[in-house]
């Protein structure tokens, strides 16, 4: 479970990102972090593995707070995925960039080599296993960020804008990847500015602005607040455009997924169908 | 006439074998808005970096079949004369920019081409202008959001007046209103200035309504190459990782019970004005 207390974070240049912050992610829980550039998500989940700390507050992980541990002890718990991956990425074959943290925690050899296949095979990633990352595609760079961090079986993943650069297929695998994640009881935080990703899989929502946190709710009903949804420079999902539209004939506005927007038009057809 | 045009182009980088794109024909229009799509990997940044010349003179490697840009073999003519041609804008504006000031940025290319100075001034101006970052000027570009300074890439593309504008994902790294902002902003050249768009993006939803043509391209080949709503319909564009924008979609959904929509509708409002007339709201 992650607990942040009231968190402010001051950058050393004098840039308040954080102002009071306070929220719990529980254990097996599928978060969005969304808002505008500069509003502090990438500051707040940079707080969760330690990699930064609170100026004024704190941040539990497990009950343990971050100011009194490694990041390197944390981020066997906590994983955490770089929105760059160039950030991130430092060896020189796909394979030794996904083996380094393992061989680091002192994984034996037998279970490196497993967790290793595993992690390549869950990303699509088997075939560069002796490519640099460098010769790689932006999105497939991305994956193998992903790979290297997931190898290690962390128990909360925080994925900073996982779906940049990644065509519909990854992105596809991505959504049914974090289910899946999620569903083995895995906590994931996504920061991300991709509605209709987050549309698709209507996590809960967590809005931030100016270094607070706006709105925190199901998806549904985040993503169609029209007055939100200026403030942190998103804009409305595509099927809730179409239904704001309609909702003088009757229609509800808080509609986000394509299926339920289907469901609702085919009950108006004249005569039925 | 032909702004682009390719004849049996095939590309293979250096010390690889499987070339990256094979016999692409192509002809693009003075003043199209192409879109250009497909995934990760199938080709499209690489056909992209042949129509300024940075395939060959940059990246070496083997380019067969013919192609002209603007009338000249960008094969022959080196790429700094290319880029008057071509403009190109990349996907992270902060591999791009690198001047201290915004306005510095922005005259960078043509400073380097000798232009006069008055001109220099003029054409500066202008692009901070029609991009509308004139009062960041003498802003650094490294203190601004990625919105602005996507759109300080643009202007110092736009700085040296080219016929032709390839953006390769300019907006995956932007907000979703920021990315909206600069796609209104290419549009809008490419309707007052007649300005060629060439568009890379994976994000259909955003920029289907402003193109005229849609191409997506496959393991090297381009598989589909119509206008947008054609393209939409094609059975292949749904196996070919392609995301079609959401209204698309509904209106697939739809069909498969059984309800035409009537066309194939490119934006939200386009969608609940079919679905109007599909449902008879406008009598009840």
């Amino acid at each position: 479970m992650i607990n942040v207390e009231d968190v402010y974070f001051t950058y050393p240049n004098g840039v308040e990102a954080l102002k009071g912050v306070s929220l719990k992610i529980e254990d097996g829980e599928f978060v969005a972090i969304m808002g505008q550039n500069g509003a502090g998500k990438t500051t707040l989940v940079k707080h969760f593995n330690g990699l930064l700390k609170p100026t004024r507050g704190r941040v539990l992980v497990d009950g343990v707070d971050t100011r009194h541990v490694s990041v390197a002890s944390l981020s066997r718990k906590v994983g955490f995925v770089f929105q760059n991956p160039d950030h991130q990425l430092f060896s020189e074959t796909v394979e030794d960039e996904v083996s380094f943290a393992l061989k680091n925690f002192g994984f034996p050899e037998k279970t490196i080599s497993e967790r290793v296949e595993w992690a390549l095979n869950l990303l699509d990633l088997t075939e560069y296993r002796k490519t640099s990352p460098f010769m790689l595609s932006g999105g497939e760079r991305k994956r193998v960020a992903l790979a290297s961090v997931l190898a290690w079986d962390p128990k909360i993943l925080v994925l900073d804008e996982p779906t940049i650069g990644q065509d519909s297929y990854q992105k596809e695998r991505l959504r049914q990847f974090i289910i899946q994640m999620n569903r083995q009881g895995k906590t994931v935080v996504i920061v991300t500015h991709d509605i209709e990703f987050v549309a698709e899989c209507e996590p809960r929502v967590i809005l931030m602005a100016s270094g607070r946190v706006i709105a925190d709710g199901e998806a549904k009903q985040i993503l169609t607040d029209i007055e939100l949804i200026n403030k942190s420079s998103l804009i409305l999902p595509e099927i809730t455009q179409v239904f704001m539209r309609l909702n003088d004939f009757g229609f509800p506005r808080n509609v986000i997924s394509v299926y339920e927007a289907k469901r609702l038009i085919l009950e108006r057809i004249p005569g039925g169908i | 006439m032909a702004i682009i045009e390719a004849k049996n182009l095939t590309y293979t980088y250096p010390l690889t074998e499987a070339p990256a794109f094979r016999n692409v024909n192509l002809n693009i229009g003075a003043g199209e808005f192409v879109l250009l799509t497909g995934p990760s990997g199938c080709g499209k940044t690489t056909l992209c970096r042949c129509f300024n010349g940075l395939i060959p003179h940059f990246y070496g490697g083997k380019l067969e079949g013919e192609i002209t840009v603007a009338g000249l073999n960008p094969s022959e003519h080196p790429i700094y004369e290319m880029a008057q041609h071509v403009g190109m804008v990349f996907q992270n504006p902060e591999n791009q920019l690198f001047a201290l000031t915004v306005e510095k940025d922005v005259a960078f290319g043509l400073e380097n081409l000798g232009f006069p100075r008055d001109e220099i001034r003029r054409r500066v101006d202008w692009a901070l202008k029609v991009t509308g970052i004139y009062d960041l000027k003498d802003r650094a570009p490294f203190e601004l959001s990625g919105g602005q300074q996507q759109r300080v890439a643009i202007a110092s593309v736009l700085a040296m007046q080219p016929e032709i504008i390839v953006l390769d994902e300019p907006t995956s790294f932007l907000d979703p209103l920021s990315a909206k902002n600069i796609l209104d902003i290419i549009h809008q050249l490419n309707k007052d200035l007649g300005l060629t768009v060439i568009l890379i993006e994976h994000r259909l939803d955003l920029a289907a309504k402003y193109a005229n043509r849609v191409i997506a391209m496959k393991d090297g080949c381009i598989i589909l190459n119509d206008e947008p709503r054609k393209v939409f319909l094609d059975e292949r564009i749904r196996l070919m990782s392609v995301g079609i924008p959401k209204v698309v979609r509904l209106y697939l959904l739809l069909r498969e019970d059984g309800v035409d929509m009537g066309r194939v509708p490119l934006s939200p409002e386009e969608t609940s004005n079919l679905i109007r007339e599909v449902l008879n709201l406008d009598k009840c």
